[in-house]
């Protein structure tokens, strides 16, 4: 890909993950979201989908550009400079999933922050957050799908705030690397959060999860291929020279 | 039939519908008998004899909530818990107009002295309809409050006449792969079960409306129970049979995660589900985006009228 190519690449890759978002607050403005008997409950599925979604979709990216490379096509090697603003959008949805659950589900009073904020009581959502604020805890040292979630969701956010390219400098990228393979972690904890969601007997996550493996599958495969193409005498060493770390 | 006498909560007067004439429903039979013998030929036939079955008039009754607006008939129409017709909230009203809700027929088997299958108009007209405005409460910590219209199901039980080794009541839902999807994962038919005592008590509805309407699809048509200090889905939708039984019946949920899903699974605030808390719950019944969070109730707020049946037990072990 041509840096012009990726640049408008950048700006359509943009414009597609902020769709979730903007879809999100046109149904809210167009009435259609409140016309739904259980908004929380959709926001917090919506938000969630798209979590993980984009998080497979940043996942799939180093796979699918070696898949294209094998049969000789390099026309994909551009993807992988779209993996972090991925990652970082898989980052955003899954924020906005947990504030949803902090803000709307735990009976948080959005509407009475708001009112004090109006009469100039600036500490209102805080003193609001507070009320509910042992109930969360409570939630979150019961529920083992709260916990793994919220897990994933750390996991995002140390990568988030590791993404600069500073940051990427300043630790070096080998371990910049290791680092940021959590994400695959982070992957497998969203899907058992979702697993020990849903009600025993329904079977929705199937999908996500078999992407999931499959993903992971080409990658311990390309492990396994990269290991057996080093020589043996190289082998102690590790495999050094092989990672710039955006392939 | 012991165990028939409940304390009752009293409702100010101001808070009773005044109408007080009972009324019952109008069943143009001749249509029905139409539509009966011309089975097969004429689903267009049915379809009217079907809608002959009106609820045309209902007899008010103190069972009212005052302390909660009731749901917007849309809502609770469109939010439903029917895994027959799909896993998601929104999927039993996309899917079940395939349901097919006459003609219907309800068998009443078991340990009862005179069995028997009751033809859909038969059961609809046994009793005077009376709406009930009840509050419920999903499993899944968020409620409605809605008014059913049907009669309390001990009629039906007083008329098939259990033996006295009758200990519990098994309702088993239609199970029909070409009106339903079925969802892989649940031991299909859905099956639901009652202690006699709870299946005679006065609350326990035989349900074929809401809303002053024949039941919708999605809500369980053309007749289910509704039990409301229980959880939801104790209030088991398009039964087919009425089975009477010594032993507890395997209950659909119960069955696929006891651990999540007790037999009784009455409404109780101090016994959490394993993965949510059952304190509070999200009340369904205005179209906002933050819906109030309020507190449970034990029992659903009907513990004046229940709570007697389970004194001794350990609430939290039978849950």
């Amino acid at each position: 890909m041509t840096e012009r190519q990726i640049l408008i690449g950048k700006t359509v890759a943009h414009v597609l993950c902020l769709m979730p978002a903007l879809d999100l607050v046109r149904i809210y403005r167009n009435g259609s979201l409140v016309a739904q008997a259980d908004p929380v409950n959709f926001i917090t599925h919506f938000t969630g989908d798209w979590a993980l979604w984009l998080l497979l979709a940043g996942l799939a990216i180093t796979p699918l550009r070696r898949l294209s490379q094998g049969v000789g096509w390099q026309g994909l090697n551009g993807l992988v400079r779209f993996r972090r603003m991925v990652g970082l959008y898989a980052f955003f949805y899954a924020t906005l999933h947990l504030l949803t659950y902090v803000l709307l589900f735990s009976g948080y009073n959005v509407p009475a922050a708001f009112a004090g904020l109006e009469a100039g009581r600036l500490l209102e959502p805080w003193r609001q957050l507070q009320i509910i604020w042992p109930a969360i805890l409570d939630d979150v040292r019961k529920r083992r799908f709260i916990q793994v979630g919220f897990a994933a969701w750390l996991i995002l956010l140390t990568l988030a705030a590791t993404s600069p390219r500073g940051v990427l400098q300043a630790i070096g990228g080998r371990n910049w690397q290791r680092l940021h393979r959590l994400v695959y972690l982070a992957g497998a904890l969203a899907c058992v959060h979702y697993w020990w969601l849903v009600k025993t007997g329904v079977r929705t996550p199937w999908k996500v999860t078999a992407v999931l493996t499959v993903l992971l599958g080409v990658r311990v495969a390309f492990g396994m291929r990269k290991r057996n193409s080093i020589p043996p005498e190289r082998r102690k060493k590790g495999n050094r020279e092989a990672t710039g770390v955006l392939t | 039939m012991l165990l028939l006498t409940r304390r009752e909560t009293e409702i100010p007067s101001s808070e009773i519908t005044p109408k007080e004439t009972y009324e019952a429903f109008e069943l143009n039979r001749r249509q029905l008998m139409k539509g009966l013998g011309a089975a097969g030929v004429a689903m267009a036939l049915t379809r009217k004899a079907r809608a002959e079955l009106k609820i045309d008039d209902l007899v008010a009754t103190r069972y009212t909530a005052p302390d909660r607006a009731t749901t917007p008939e849309q809502m609770a129409k469109s939010y439903n818990n029917f895994y027959e017709f799909g896993e998601e909230k929104s999927d039993p009203a996309k899917n079940a107009h395939t349901l097919v809700t006459y003609p219907w027929n309800v068998k009443v088997e078991g340990l009862v002295a005179k069995p028997r299958t009751f033809e859909f108009g038969e059961l609809f007209h046994l009793q005077p309809m009376q709406q009930r405005v009840y509050r419920f409460r999903c499993v899944e910590a968020w409620s409605m409050v809605i008014p059913w219209d049907g009669f309390p199901l001990s009629e039906l039980i007083k008329l098939v006449e259990p033996l006295p080794k009758a200990k519990f009541v098994q309702f088993l839902s239609l199970e029909n792969r070409k009106e339903e999807i079925l969802p892989y994962g649940i031991p299909w038919p859905y099956s639901e079960g009652l202690r006699m005592d709870e299946a005679m008590n006065p609350l326990t509805l035989l349900t074929f409306g809401s809303y002053g309407e024949t039941l919708a699809n999605q809500q369980g048509a053309p007749v289910r129970v509704i039990v409301p200090w229980k959880y939801g889905f104790k209030s088991p939708k398009s039964i087919v049979k009425i089975k009477f039984v010594e032993h507890m019946p395997p209950t659909t949920w119960n069955e696929l995660a006891p651990n999540e899903y007790g037999f009784y699974s009455n409404v109780n605030p101090q016994v959490d589900h394993p993965r949510w808390s059952q304190a509070h719950e999200r009340l369904l019944n205005a179209y906002t985006l933050f819906p109030k969070v309020v507190p449970t109730l034990m029992f659903n707020g009907y513990g004046d009228q229940v709570a007697s049946m389970y004194a001794g037990m350990n609430l939290r072990k039978d849950f």
